[in-house]
C-alpha cells in the first residue's frame, strides 16, 4: 500500500525513459515502507466554505487523515508481521521492540569515534554519502556531456551504443576487482565502482532526451539560424533537462544500492562496512537498523531529486 | 513588379522504405515583392513541402529556388516561418521567445535597449503587450499563434512563410487573427506565402491563390488572381459577387477537378 504511494512519487517526476531494470526495480522493492506524506492541499481549495472556519478545519483534518492514514496503517501491519515472525523465530531475529531499544541507544550518540573501526552510525552514513557523492559527481561530469554528444551525433551514438549495451548489465561488484587492481586502495576502488555503475542511466537518458527534442524546436533554431551555443542553452538544455534529471535520479538510486555492497567488500568507514561489522559482532538488531537507515537515506535522496525535477519541469 | 521569390522547375523526392516517393514535380512559381500568396490543396498535396522548400528547411531534389536573386541554400531569418503549431519554446516567456529572434537578427548591430524596444513593438503589433511576461502554457491557442507571428515579424523578414497558421484555432479567433494579419501586411507591405486549406481564408487574404493538384507527384494546377481592392472587409465581401465567384472557382477546382483523390482516400 505504501509501495503504491512510492510509485506515484516515482512517476510524478518528468518522464522516466530508460530504466536500469535490475537495480531500479530492486530499488523500488528495497524501498522502505516509509510514508510519503502528501501535503493536504484539498483543504485550501476554493470549494471549501470560507464562512465556516469550523467546517474548513474539519475538511483539512479529513484531507490530512486521507494522506497519512493509509501509509501509517501499512507500516503498522508491517511491524505487526515482523513482530509475529520474530515470536516464532525464537529469538534468533530481533523483534521491533528490541530493535527500537537498540536504535535509541545507537542514535543517542551517532557521532562518536573510537578509532577507524568503531565509529558512530552518523559517521558511517556520511562517509558512504561522500563516496557516493564523489563517484556520482564524476559520473555526471562525464556522462551528461557524453549523453548530449551521443544524442546530437548519430555516428558517435552508433559507435558507442554497442559498448554501453555490453557494459551496462554487468554487476557492480564485477567492477570492484578492476578498481582494486588499478588504484591499489579500497577507497578509490569503491568510488570507481559507484562511478561505473551510475554513469549509464545518465548517458542513456540524456541521449534519449536529445533525440526526443521536438523537431519543431529544432526548426525554430534553424530558421533563426541560432549559433550552436544558443541552440544548446536556449533549446537543447531546457528540453533535455527533465530527461537528464530522470537519469540522475536513477543514477543516484543505483549508486546508493551499490555502495553498501562495495563497502562490505572494501571495508573502512561506511554504512555497508558497518553492516558487515555488526554481522561479525552478531548484533542483528543493528543490521535491521542499518536496513532502515539505508532505505530512509535512499528515499530522501530520491525525494530530493523528485523535488528538483518538479522545480524544473516547464509544463 | 519585381520578381522576388522564384521557384524554378522544382521537384521533391523522398526516399522512403518503400522506395522513392515523389511529393512535388515541375513546380514553377514567381512571387513579387509585397504579394500575398495562398497555397491551397487537399491534404497530402505537398503544399507544406513547397513552403518548407522556400523556407530552406528542406532542399529540393530537382530545380532551384531563389530569393531576392540568390539561391536558397538553407533556412535563415530573412525567410521567417510561422509554424502550424506555433512552436514557442515553453521554457521562455512570450517576451523571451520574441527576443531570441530579435537578438539573433539585430544583436550584432544594436544595443540591448533597442532590441528590447523591437520586441515590445512586435508584441504590441499583435496586441499582446499585456501578456509579455506570460509563459506559453499560460495563454490561449490564439495568443500563442499571435506570439509566433510577432516572432516572425520581429525579424523584419523579406518573406513571411505561414504554414496553416490558423488551422488549429476556432472560427471566431481565426477571423480575428486574419483581420489582424491583413492590417499588419497592409501596413508593412510584407511578402507572404501562406499554406491553407480554408477557401474563405485564401480568397480573403491573397493576391493570388496557387491551387495544387493531388499528390503524389503534385504540382501547381491553376493560379487564381484575386483582384479585390484593399483594405478588405469580410462582411462587405461576403455578398460581393466577385468574392463569391472567386470562392466558387477555388471550390470547383478542389471538389470537381481534384475530387477523385478524395474518393480514393475515403
Amino acid at each position: 500500500m505504501s509501495a503504491m504511494t512510492y510509485d506515484k512519487a516515482f512517476d510524478a517526476a518528468a518522464r522516466p525513459v530508460v530504466t536500469l531494470e535490475g537495480p531500479a526495480a530492486a530499488a523500488r522493492a528495497a524501498a522502505p515502507s516509509a510514508p510519503v506524506p502528501a501535503a493536504p492541499v484539498a483543504a485550501n481549495d476554493g470549494a471549501a466554505p470560507v464562512a465556516k472556519p469550523a467546517g474548513r478545519g474539519g475538511e483539512w483534518l479529513r484531507g490530512f487523515a486521507r494522506a497519512t492514514l493509509p501509509p501509517l496503517i501499512g507500516i503498522s501491519v508491517m511491524v505487526g508481521i515482523w513482530y509475529l515472525a520474530t515470536l516464532k523465530a525464537g529469538g534468533r531475529l530481533p523483534g521491533p521492540v528490541q530493535t527500537w531499544n537498540a536504535a535509541v541507544v545507537l542514535f543517542s550518540d551517532p557521532f562518536y569515534s573510537n578509532g577507524p573501526n568503531d565509529q558512530g552510525i552518523g559517521w558511517n552514513v556520511l562517509s558512504s554519502l561522500q563516496r557516493v557523492g564523489i563517484g556520482f559527481g564524476i559520473a555526471a561530469a562525464i556522462g551528461i556531456p557524453l549523453g548530449f554528444m551521443l544524442g546530437r551525433f548519430a555516428t558517435l551514438s552508433a559507435m558507442v551504443n554497442p559498448i554501453i549495451s555490453l557494459l551496462r548489465p554487468v554487476s557492480p561488484l564485477a567492477w570492484l576487482p578492476i578498481g582494486l587492481l588499478v588504484f591499489q586502495k579500497a577507497d578509490p576502488a569503491a568510488t570507481w565502482t559507484i562511478f561505473i555503475c551510475s554513469i549509464w542511466p545518465m548517458i542513456l537518458n540524456t541521449a534519449q532526451g536529445v533525440t526526443r527534442v521536438p523537431s519543431d524546436y529544432m526548426n525554430v533554431a534553424r530558421v533563426l539560424n541560432l549559433s550552436e551555443w544558443k541552440i544548446f542553452t536556449r533549446i537543447l538544455f531546457p528540453a533535455v533537462l527533465p530527461y537528464m534529471l530522470t537519469g540522475i535520479r536513477l543514477s543516484i538510486g543505483t549508486a546508493w544500492l551499490v555502495i553498501v555492497a562495495a563497502e562490505m567488500l572494501t571495508g573502512g568507514v561506511g554504512i555497508g562496512f558497518w553492516v558487515w561489522d555488526e554481522w561479525n559482532n552478531l548484533k542483528v538488531e543493528h543490521i535491521i537498523i542499518a536496513i532502515f537507515v539505508i532505505g530512509i537515506v535512499g528515499l530522501l535522496l530520491e525525494q530530493m531529486l523528485v523535488a528538483i525535477a518538479k522545480r524544473f519541469s516547464y509544463e | 513588379m519585381k520578381k522576388f521569390v522564384q521557384v524554378e522547375n522544382v521537384g521533391m523526392r523522398f526516399d522512403t522504405k518503400k522506395g522513392p516517393f515523389v511529393a512535388l514535380r515541375d513546380v514553377d512559381l514567381t512571387i513579387e515583392k509585397g504579394e500575398f500568396i495562398a497555397l491551397i490543396g487537399h491534404s497530402g498535396c505537398g503544399k507544406s513541402t513547397l513552403l518548407n522548400l522556400i523556407a530552406g528547411l528542406t532542399t529540393p531534389t530537382d530545380g532551384v529556388l531563389l530569393c531576392d536573386g540568390r539561391e536558397i541554400g538553407g533556412p535563415g531569418p530573412e525567410r521567417a516561418v510561422v509554424f502550424q503549431n506555433h512552436s514557442l519554446l515553453p521554457w521562455l516567456t512570450c517576451f523571451e521567445n520574441v527576443y531570441l529572434a530579435v537578438e539573433r537578427v539585430f544583436g550584432t548591430k544594436e544595443g540591448k535597449p533597442k532590441l528590447k524596444l523591437r520586441t515590445h513593438e512586435a508584441l504590441a503589433l499583435v496586441g499582446l503587450t499585456h501578456a509579455e511576461q506570460k509563459y506559453p502554457h499560460e495563454i490561449s491557442g490564439g495568443m500563442k499563434q499571435r506570439v509566433g507571428i510577432a516572432r516572425a515579424l520581429s525579424m523584419q523578414p523579406k518573406v513571411l512563410l505561414m504554414d496553416e497558421p490558423f488551422g488549429a484555432l476556432d472560427a471566431l479567433t481565426r477571423a480575428k487573427l486574419q483581420d489582424e494579419l491583413m492590417k499588419i501586411c497592409f501596413a508593412t507591405k510584407a511578402t507572404v506565402v501562406m499554406v491553407t486549406h480554408d477557401v474563405d481564408e485564401a480568397v480573403l487574404l491573397s493576391d493570388r491563390i496557387v491551387m495544387m493538384t493531388n499528390g503524389p507527384a503534385a504540382t501547381i494546377g491553376e493560379i487564381l488572381k484575386v483582384e479585390l481592392e484593399r483594405p478588405r472587409n469580410r462582411l462587405e465581401l461576403a455578398n460581393d459577387p466577385r468574392y463569391v465567384a472567386y470562392r466558387a472557382e477555388v471550390l470547383s477546382f478542389l471538389y470537381e477537378k481534384q475530387a477523385h483523390h478524395e474518393r480514393v482516400a475515403a
